[in-house]
């Protein structure tokens, strides 16, 4: 009966949300970053190099043809107009990828969040520590992909530095549905309906060309999605061409952000502390 | 004097129509070695994870540590240890690694995670594999990093469900021994088994479950004196002729079981009841005398065996 065994080293935490929280998603964060440290760093600089592709092939390849495009009634130069929307899609890639393969992963085979809800964590813990890491990422992508516009002299404004932030907001959204859309999964193969959302929204966001192409009740459809929200956010920093629609954007990821962590941390809970 | 660290009143716990635990109670003092043996399915895992706070249970009261589980769950885990039925090592991580992050997790300092994975890693005799990935360890070392990483946090109470399925004799001797330290230290143990020698090497009271409900309880010698004889006799003949030879010997022993592949006679003199048995003219293709143990006191609480 020593006191050494007796005491234990963990801070006993205070009840916070009916138990769903231990106040420590930072663990989670640190153990996400030691994995991967440890495996897979190669992974993640695949997913910075597609977007960079796509400027370069279009940017410069397409661009040489198109010339420039309307945005608000500034004319904006192929290249610049398609970047932020590129931007935009490697947050949403970057966390995505992270939030749902990732996910399903740790969720159905490491059992990593059981065993993370044997510890003084709560589910809410690692929803929160797994939607940071993934937004981390979104923001890796986000910084290195910035570089490559300031070096191809497709940033237009100073607003652009807001990019970053904007980026992470944007890639919280995505990893946030993401996680919860990954909650309900049982099956690798359920996994196939995600390029049939991705896709679509990744061509028709006003990514490559303006949605005043589309007849009005397309432009609705795509002005629900959130890629479009995001694409939008992104070109008004990008090229400075800001209007009171950025409030919008932003309010809608928020939203997402939001409906996100309640949905992902209920499911744990039900999943695990059923 | 002091109070207990597990008070179970009627708990239930139901998935939909299935019942799993049905209406148990029990006690669990500080420091005591506390078994749940059943076979599989009994309920036991499901009593172990409301115990450890993952798992809500449908009515009834619970405490662990003087709090309820179902709104306290972290407070309740970071005073526990667990180490669950299938090894859930972060495959990741290599092995110091997981239990770093595992302290991490409790909200213990990074100092302190070091000092204490080192300590570990000595205890469960890993210390020379520290750098290794997990997924070349062998059985017995997850199950030991698993443990070791259960006591990451000085937990007051340690939980192992079904510590060594799967392990080899030699493994589940060095398990064992890690285990009787721990209790030795003044640990208290929880732990759910349906192997009998291992309810009786670390427990020192026992609640026997079936069917999500309690069949009995008490110390392993206790329950082996009140439900079973001083000796078994095993009989075989073959899988045919047993049933006909039982009911020409039926009348010997204190009472007896009829197995497919062998007859169980319960006893106080194993040998002389073999001997009468031989000087009958029923000669056994092999036969046993043995000592009861809680494999007997379960078949004659619930006519069932527990490994099946």
């Amino acid at each position: 009966m020593t006191a050494e065994v007796r005491v234990s080293a963990a801070i006993a935490p205070k009840r916070r949300f009916g138990g769903m929280s231990g106040g420590n998603a930072r663990a989670v964060i640190e153990r996400g970053l030691r994995a991967t440290m440890s495996n897979n760093y190669l992974v993640i600089l695949s997913g910075f190099f597609e977007p960079v592709f796509y400027l370069f092939s279009m940017g410069i390849g397409l661009g040489g043809i198109i010339g420039a495009i309307d945005v608000d009634g500034a004319s904006v130069p192929y290249g610049a107009y398609i970047a932020p929307a590129l931007l935009a899609v490697s947050a949403m890639n970057g966390a995505i990828y992270d939030s749902t393969w990732n996910v399903f992963f740790k969720l159905n085979f490491g059992k990593l969040y059981q065993t993370m809800l044997l510890t003084s964590l709560g589910p809410l813990d690692v929803a929160i520590g797994e939607i940071t890491l993934a937004l981390l990422r979104g923001g890796v992508y986000a910084v290195g992909f910035l570089i490559v516009m300031q070096t191809m002299g497709l940033v237009l404004s100073p607003l652009a530095i807001l990019a970053i932030p904007a980026v992470i907001l944007i890639a919280a959204g995505f990893a946030s549905i993401g996680m919860a859309f990954t909650s309900y999964l049982k099956t690798f193969q359920q996994m196939d309906w995600l390029p049939m959302v991705m896709l679509p929204m990744f061509l028709f966001s006003a990514t490559f060309f303006p949605i005043t192409v589309y007849p009005e009740a397309i432009q609705i459809m795509v002005q629900c999605f959130p890629l479009w929200h995001g694409v939008e956010l992104i070109r008004m920093l990008t090229t400075g061409v800001v209007t009171s629609m950025i409030w919008v954007h932003i309010g809608y990821y928020l939203v997402m952000l939001g409906v996100g962590v309640v949905v992902v941390s209920r499911r744990l809970r039900a999943l695990f502390l059923g | 004097m002091s109070e207990p660290v597990i008070r179970a009143e009627n708990i239930v716990k139901k998935y939909g129509d299935f019942v799993a635990v049905d209406g148990i109670s029990f006690e669990v003092q500080r420091g005591e070695s506390f078994g749940l043996l059943g076979p599989n399915g009994a309920g036991k895992s499901t009593t172990m994870k409301m115990i450890a706070a993952v798992s809500t249970r449908t009515s009834g009261n619970l405490e662990v540590l003087g709090m309820d589980p179902n709104t306290d769950g972290p407070a309740i885990r970071s005073q526990l240890g667990v180490v669950p039925q299938e090894d859930n090592l972060d495959q990741e991580l290599r092995v110091r690694e997981n239990l770093i992050t595992y302290g991490r997790f409790f909200g213990m300092s990074h100092a302190a995670v070091a000092k204490r994975a080192d300590e570990l890693l000595e205890f469960a005799q890993l210390t020379d594999r520290a750098k290794s990935k997990v997924e070349p360890l062998s059985g017995g070392m997850k199950r030991r990093l698993t443990i070791a990483r259960s006591l990451m946090n000085d937990p007051q109470m340690l939980l192992l469900d079904e510590p060594t399925t799967g392990l080899d004799p030699q493994a589940r001797h060095i398990l064992w021994d890690r285990l009787f330290r721990l209790k030795e230290q003044g640990t208290t143990l929880v732990l759910t088994t349906h192997y009998m020698d291992e309810a009786e090497q670390l427990s020192d009271r026992i609640i026997v479950v079936d069917k999500g409900a309690i069949m009995a309880e008490g110390s392993p010698a206790q329950l082996i004196r009140q439900y079973s004889s001083k000796e078994v006799l095993e009989v075989r003949y073959g899988s045919d002729k047993n049933k006909t030879v039982a009911k020409s010997i039926a009348d010997i022993g204190e009472r007896q079981e009829i197995l497919p592949d062998r007859i169980l006679i319960y006893s106080d003199n194993g040998e002389r009841d073999l001997a009468v048995i031989t000087n009958r003219g029923h000669h056994p293709t092999t036969s046993l005398v043995r000592r009861s143990s809680l494999e007997d006191v379960f078949l004659r609480l619930t006519g069932r065996t527990l490994v099946e």
